[in-house]
């Protein structure tokens, strides 16, 4: 049992920080922030705090950008992608080791996670071999970004309850419904979207898979303003929206099946959330004063941050275990899903709890925040969002009691009719 | 990056389970929590002692097999498993621990031997009275090479042929006071009174000490680093015991779950308990994670070690009281009665959560050893 690099390891991880010292700026434990509102790190942060809402967008998507093209051009967007699409062909260590060192710095790459973490993969499983030419590289250079148009208004932890319709026309297909919560659609280039091909059939079998140019007429993307005020996500609208049935991916009725590589790999790209954690709190409780002093020096802080600890390196010690099982060649396990939901709660206990400490001043959020930086205020308000976004906790608890543990599954109504005589609550 | 027991190391954990099924099922479990006359499961302690488990970490010069502190976990993690009742973490964890770090060559060649083969059992005497040993609850004390006071809860001090006791060499009592003394359970001067414990497979006692002959052990004055690092190294291993436990606890909560039907299904489809045994899940795997880390640093004698062992510690206590507790509720009427096992486990892990320290305290080693870390 060790930490220790392997020689081969070790090689890698000086390559990478070399590259890192060369071309990002460290950050400090205060200074980290929580991710944007998505499982994914899209948010304004990367530009400077005087430049102000759209401008401020733009700025951080062409820092984004910027940095993505770097990475690229050093080999690491896509580490465990294969040589011929432009990745590293490294193994998931390496990619671990890349993700650890990557931590240190301030950099942001939350924009391209669901193109290169779960849509390109996709598409090597199920695409055809001009796609996977003409559509790969871009996506790790960041010269095209992609979303995913999965999620609907009656199809949420409920994912494959999806009503969009598709309807063959020829050799095309014409898409009407609504999509939401999909992240980067107001500045994606290509989205990758589930739809109902077939109502009269079972729920899981009539559905069919395609990518779309986001630029087809007909799409409208309308962003959602979030708790936090910020507006990561949208809804996506679809009306009378004609594409070719080349766009497919997969067999007409197999989108289930497709979705399902699309959704395994989710749990490798968004498993691993940083942001608010015990670092934070335990610096914070440094600076802040309680009755008896020093909130580091108060014992029911104490008792409390330990707790804190104990989470927070267990998840990072359980991904060490995983990525053991993955590099000696076995598959990762669900085990994984135990990441978000930890994290999540975590986050949201930490900064109420930091708020709490910080007395009066705790209700102030507003720009340039002397005060810690208003880092607990954004977590207090992200972590409600992240225990919903990617998995509900009851979701997840569920996904562990019944394929980790191998309890019974429950008890569904949707399993044995066709989709359009389920019952919706809209009928 | 190989954070995983070697194949050889599995190897050990699988034969030590199958041994333990064998040898320690809950029948025999049963009769020591049975029988006040009997401290601890003899038979099985002869034959744990004869395969070895005993002297796993013991140097070969000293008697033992001397195999690594990596074996230890992985034996500790089936005893814990196996609600196995021995003096093994007293002897083993503590006596020979501080033996193994403080003793003189001379102190290794004459206990650790016999330590090793199981023939003698050690343990340790530190707290006197209610709530946290700290210099000014410590009474017992060292005069002319004598000692005096009274212990208490000894564990395992009825059965130890050995104990090392904390006492005060000096006649202020104040963190550079506490001295390390091994005596004799055979001196007159030893008096051994039994008290029943909330895990009466987990034994204790009053150890009272009239003009006791005794050997200091390691240096005059160090008495409570001595203690902080031996504790730091069992909490590495008492938190494989406790994972062990726990996780036995989920294994038996799921079984009758699937077993027991209410409303016309089996009470495991319902979300209630599937999300709670979930939790228990998943506070089961932060605890291997920590305790995983804590054999690292264990096995590797590095500077984290303080840090890796609170956390460790601090982790499996809490997963084990929660899952043997949720065990009990999981079960519902049949939960709490003696008939069934639940209890076997409730008793333990509330039981090895004080042992060498309670949560509270550890939590607090925790946090004050990573603002130590901060600052160095």
């Amino acid at each position: 049992m060790d930490f220790n690099d392997t020689p081969q390891e070790a090689e890698f991880r000086k390559k990478v920080r070399s590259f890192l010292e060369a071309n990002a700026e460290k950050r400090s434990t205060l200074a980290a922030k929580p991710k944007g509102d998505s499982g994914s790190s899209i948010s304004s942060a990367g530009a400077p705090e005087t430049v102000k809402g759209e401008d401020a967008a733009k700025l951080a998507l062409q820092n984004a950008k910027e940095w993505q093209r770097k990475k690229a051009d050093a080999g690491f967007a896509a580490i465990l992608w294969p040589k011929e699409f432009g990745g590293y062909g490294g193994t998931p260590i390496e990619q671990v080791i890349y993700a650890q060192e990557e931590h240190d710095y301030f950099v942001h790459s939350g924009y391209f996670e669901i193109g290169i973490g779960m849509l390109g993969p996709t598409m090597m499983a199920w695409g055809k071999d001009e796609d996977k030419k003409r559509f790969l590289p871009k996506m790790i250079t960041g010269e095209e970004i992609w979303c995913q148009l999965f999620s609907e208004p009656s199809a949420g932890s409920d994912l494959a309850g999806i009503r969009m319709k598709a309807e063959k026309d020829g050799d095309e297909w014409v898409l009407n419904g609504q999509k939401v919560w999909t992240s980067g659609a107001h500045f994606a280039d290509y989205g990758m979207i589930v739809a109902r091909s077939d109502p009269t059939a079972l729920k899981h079998k009539g559905l069919t898979y395609f990518y779309v140019d986001m630029k087809t007429p007909g799409i409208e993307a309308k962003p959602i303003k979030q708790i936090s005020g910020s507006a990561n996500f949208n809804e996506v609208f679809f009306n009378d929206v004609r594409i070719p049935d080349s766009q497919r991916i997969g067999a007409e009725g197999d989108g289930w099946k497709v979705s399902l590589t699309t959704l395994m790999n989710e749990r490798l790209a968004v498993g691993d959330p940083p942001g608010l954690d015990f670092d934070q709190i335990f610096e914070a409780s440094k600076e802040i004063e309680v009755e008896d002093g020093l909130a580091v020096k108060n014992s029911e802080v104490r008792q409390k941050m330990a707790d804190w600890y104990i989470q927070s390196r267990g998840l990072q010690y359980t991904k060490y275990r995983s990525m053991t099982a993955l590099s000696k060649g076995q598959t990762p396990g669900p085990e994984l899903s135990i990441s978000k939901l930890v994290t999540a709660s975590k986050m949201q206990d930490v900064s109420s709890y930091a708020l709490d400490l910080m007395d009066m001043s705790g209700m102030v959020h507003q720009d340039k925040n002397p005060i810690l930086k208003n880092l607990f205020q954004n977590g207090y308000f992200f972590s409600a969002a992240m225990r919903i976004a990617g998995g509900t906790d009851e979701v997840l608890r569920n996904i562990i009691a019944e394929r980790v543990l191998g309890l019974p599954q429950d008890e569904r109504s949707d399993k044995k009719l066709p989709f359009n005589e389920l019952p919706s609550g809209k009928n | 990056m190989n954070f995983d027991f070697s194949d050889d190391q599995k190897l050990l954990r699988d034969q030590a389970r199958k041994f333990l099924q064998d040898k320690c099922d809950r029948k025999s479990v049963r009769s020591i929590l049975e029988d006040n006359q009997k401290n601890y499961d003899a038979d099985l302690w002869s034959q744990i002692s004869e395969l070895g488990w005993t002297g796993t970490a013991i140097p070969e010069e000293y008697g033992g097999l001397g195999l690594g502190m990596l074996e230890l976990c992985v034996i500790a993690e089936e005893l814990g498993r196996a609600l196995a009742p021995t003096p093994f973490s007293s002897s083993i964890y503590i006596f020979a621990e501080f033996l193994k770090s403080y003793g003189t060559d001379e102190q290794k060649k004459k206990y650790l031997p016999h330590i090793a083969s199981g023939e003698k059992i050690g343990t340790f005497a530190l707290s006197e009275t209610n709530g946290k040993p700290k210099p000014n609850n410590i009474k017992t004390q060292h005069t002319s090479g004598k000692l005096n006071g009274s212990k208490n809860p000894v564990s395992d001090g009825e059965s130890a042929d050995y104990i090392i006791v904390a006492a005060n060499s000096d006649s202020n009592s104040n963190y550079n006071s506490l001295s390390l003394f091994i005596i004799d359970r055979s001196d007159p001067g030893v008096i051994i009174s039994n008290l029943d414990t909330i895990d009466p497979t987990r034994p204790a006692c009053t150890v009272d000490l009239e003009n006791v002959a005794c050997e200091r052990l390691g240096d005059e004055g160090s008495g409570w680093e001595m203690i902080d690092n031996i504790f730091n190294r069992a909490a590495v291993l008492f938190s494989f015991e406790q994972v062990g436990g726990a996780q036995v606890s989920l294994d038996e909560a799921k079984k009758y779950s699937l077993e027991r039907f209410a409303f016309g299904k089996q009470i495991g489809a319902f979300q209630a308990l599937k999300h709670k045994m979930a939790d228990m899940y998943v506070k089961i795997e932060l605890a291997r994670s920590n305790a995983y880390y804590g054999a690292w640093a264990l096995s590797t004698d590095s500077n984290e070690l303080p840090i890796a062992a609170a956390g460790a510690r601090v982790s499996a206590s809490e997963a084990y009281n929660y899952a043997s507790q949720e065990n009990i509720q999981i079960h519902g009427g049949v939960g709490f009665t003696w008939e069934y096992d639940c209890h076997l486990f409730y008793r333990r892990s509330k039981l090895l959560s004080l042992n060498i320290g309670s949560i509270r305290q550890w939590k607090e080693n925790l946090i004050s050893n990573l603002e130590k870390r901060n600052i160095v």
